[in-house]
């Protein structure tokens, strides 16, 4: 099986562990997994905020740099259901056939790391161990476009010494939202300060989900408050290298 | 709700007629000379002392007065509103109503309530002018089925309403003696002919999205600047002020940004309006109807232009990525950067919160120089 990891722009500038965290759970479950650097951004952030025109481009790129694999892996659930659930309505809006075509044949192959592991691989105790008490946030995008479902859950249940702590108003959104966060700061900052509350509350040390974008969010909030809680994407827990490095 | 949105009290009111809400709610937000805040529960955002002394501040200008002693319990709330009322039921010769759904069949026109001061309105006085949207209408009673069920579980959660009034025309010797039936366009004709933003037309005005909500749940239903709020008003809103066919009032521009896209409207949607694709449909109308170049000024565009250019080239990208990552370390030398009233987007983000900074190497870099291999050097 051909394997192609899908960085996405926003790990790839701010969040470069969480890919090597990728890379390192992958080989360790026997997946040699390729990295095309022709790849650079799906395009939501465009999509979402109404820049349709400027997509076009960026969803021919994704297409011709992940052709020919059988699966992409991607540790973004976000990006994951743009790629899954809009190239299509990108690619039958520039009336491109071509594009509709190639959109159709990679499209369906890109998976979120954690529909990877336990729809592709089959596991879910990838044999991690993270001695700490952990608030999983179940992020819109993983829960309502790609309905992940528990996969997280029973990903990180399996690993050793982790306590999984329940998270209050688990499924209410952070309030990142992408452009959200600037165009409506205070609302978004309110969602915020409630989701850090719940975490506060639940006594996690760490708090974690399968989007480093609503971790830049909580994490600057967490930050700006000086609360003791880390924030770290699912993958550096299931990769096994929790601490600092 | 609709004679809100054609302003109908506004203008009656220049016409030197006056008009009353005989929804309880409703007569709370006239009284108040307010605003309301939520579909289904009009008031919802004042509390029953609020509400006291609205009532005795407002109610003797316009009727009966409140008793000069009412306290804000509840039950005597709800019975200085009775009385007020029924006095003004009593003297009324004009109602005026809206209408949830029509049938086509027998034209026969409908009202869902919960006060039976809605049946009062549409029987006691002698005319009787229903204003009702077009998208009420479904062709057959067995197409009404399924909406009378759908309508009081998603709003109120009950399994059937308390007052359903039903009328065809007139009936001799019984309610109103004359029935006008206006039926309003107001930008719905236009909206249906868009393929994506037509659902939000399958509306039955339940409210449920209102409830899930954790933007409106935060600013509350006035922000949204119309009768409609919350996400259903978000994307109803700007369509029927026309904004696919040319721009429109910054307040209503704004509304389809007005959300997280947090998916949870969709979700608990009765009839399957899915709001957040209309949402990202209409934002695409804002940046075409309002333009790339009307914006030019603003730092969203700059930042769209300029990232579009970016990740259209993978050498642009990595580039790009470098010179972040030596700004970074300049910026903020903890990794972060902290409290910096910064000017636009980026002063919006530090306002509340800490900002990591960009990687010294990214993870293309990393993976040029090592393939990937975590040993091979740094």
């Amino acid at each position: 099986m051909r394997v192609a990891l899908f960085i996405t722009c926003f790990n790839d500038l701010l969040y470069p562990e969480v890919g090597r965290a990728t890379v390192r759970l992958l080989r360790r479950l026997g997946v040699d997994v390729a990295f095309p650097q022709e790849q650079t951004c799906c395009g939501q952030m465009h999509f979402n905020t109404g820049y349709r025109d400027a997509c076009v481009p960026l969803v021919e790129r994704f297409t011709t740099a992940f052709a020919g694999f059988d699966a992409v892996v991607t540790p973004s659930a976000s990006c994951a259901a743009m790629v899954r659930g809009h190239h299509a309505i990108v690619a039958a809006e520039a009336g491109d056939a071509g594009l509709e075509r190639s959109v159709g044949e990679v499209a369906p192959r890109v998976h979120e790391l954690t529909e990877f592991l336990v729809d592709v691989l089959g596991v879910e105790d990838v044999g991690a161990e993270f001695r700490e008490r952990v608030a999983y946030h179940p992020t819109c995008h993983s829960l309502r476009l790609l309905r992940v479902g528990d996969r997280p859950q029973r990903l990180l249940r399996a690993v050793r010494g982790l306590e999984l702590v329940d998270l209050a108003g688990a499924e209410e959104c952070c309030g990142f939202g992408g452009t959200f966060a600037v165009k409506n700061a205070d609302t978004s900052a309110a969602m915020g300060g409630d989701k850090i509350a719940a975490v506060r509350a639940s006594g996690a040390s760490v708090l974690t989900s399968a989007d480093t974008s609503c971790l830049l969010h909580l994490g600057g909030l967490i930050s700006r408050e000086a609360i003791p809680v880390r924030t770290l994407h699912l993958v550096e827990i299931l990769a096994g290298g929790g601490a600092p490095a | 709700m609709v004679t809100q949105e054609i302003e109908l009290n506004d203008a009656l009111a220049r016409a030197g007629i006056a008009a009353w809400e005989t929804d309880l709610a409703e007569l709370i937000v006239q009284l108040g000379d307010d605003l309301p805040s939520h579909i289904l529960v009009p008031a919802i955002h004042r509390n029953r002392t609020e509400i006291r002394d609205i009532f005795r501040r407002a109610m003797g200008g316009a009727g009966r007065p409140a008793p000069t002693d009412l306290s804000d319990e509840p039950r005597a709330l709800a019975e200085a509103a009775r009385l007020h009322l029924r006095e003004k039921f009593l003297r009324a010769r004009v109602a005026i109503s809206g209408a949830n759904f029509a049938v086509a069949e027998t034209g026969t026109v409908m009202v869902v309530e919960s006060e039976g001061n809605g049946r009062m309105c549409l029987t006691l006085p002698d005319v009787l002018i229903t204003v009702m949207g077009i998208e009420k209408v479904v062709p057959a009673w067995r197409d009404l089925e399924v909406f009378l069920q759908l309508l009081p579980r998603s709003s109120t959660a009950e399994r059937m309403n308390p007052y359903t009034s039903m009328w065809t025309g007139v009936a001799p010797g019984d309610g109103p003696r004359a029935f006008h039936l206006v039926l309003l366009d107001n930008g719905r004709t236009d909206t249906l002919s868009d393929p994506t933003g037509r659902q939000a037309l399958r509306c039955i005005k339940c409210s449920a999205c209102l409830n899930v909500c954790p933007v409106y749940e935060r600013t509350g239903g006035r922000a949204y600047g119309s009768p409609y709020p919350g996400p259903i008003g978000a994307i109803l809103t700007p369509q029927l002020r026309g904004i696919a066919r040319h721009p429109v009032d910054a307040q209503t521009a704004s509304l389809p940004y007005a959300s997280s896209l947090c998916g949870a409207c969709f979700d608990v949607c009765p009839v399957r309006i899915d709001i957040p694709e209309v949402l990202i449909h209409l934002r695409g109308q804002v940046v075409r109807q309002h333009g790339w170049r009307a914006r030019i000024g603003s730092d969203e565009a700059l930042l769209m232009a300029g990232l579009g250019a970016t990740f259209r080239s993978p050498r642009r990208l990595a580039a790009a990525e470098r010179a972040a990552g030596l700004a970074g370390r300049f910026v903020g030398r903890s990794g972060r950067i902290g409290r910096w009233p910064a000017p636009g987007m980026l002063g919006r983000w530090l306002r509340f919160r800490d900002l990591r900074v960009p990687a010294r190497r990214s993870f293309r870099a990393w993976w040029r120089s090592t393939g990937g291999d975590e040993g091979a050097g740094r």
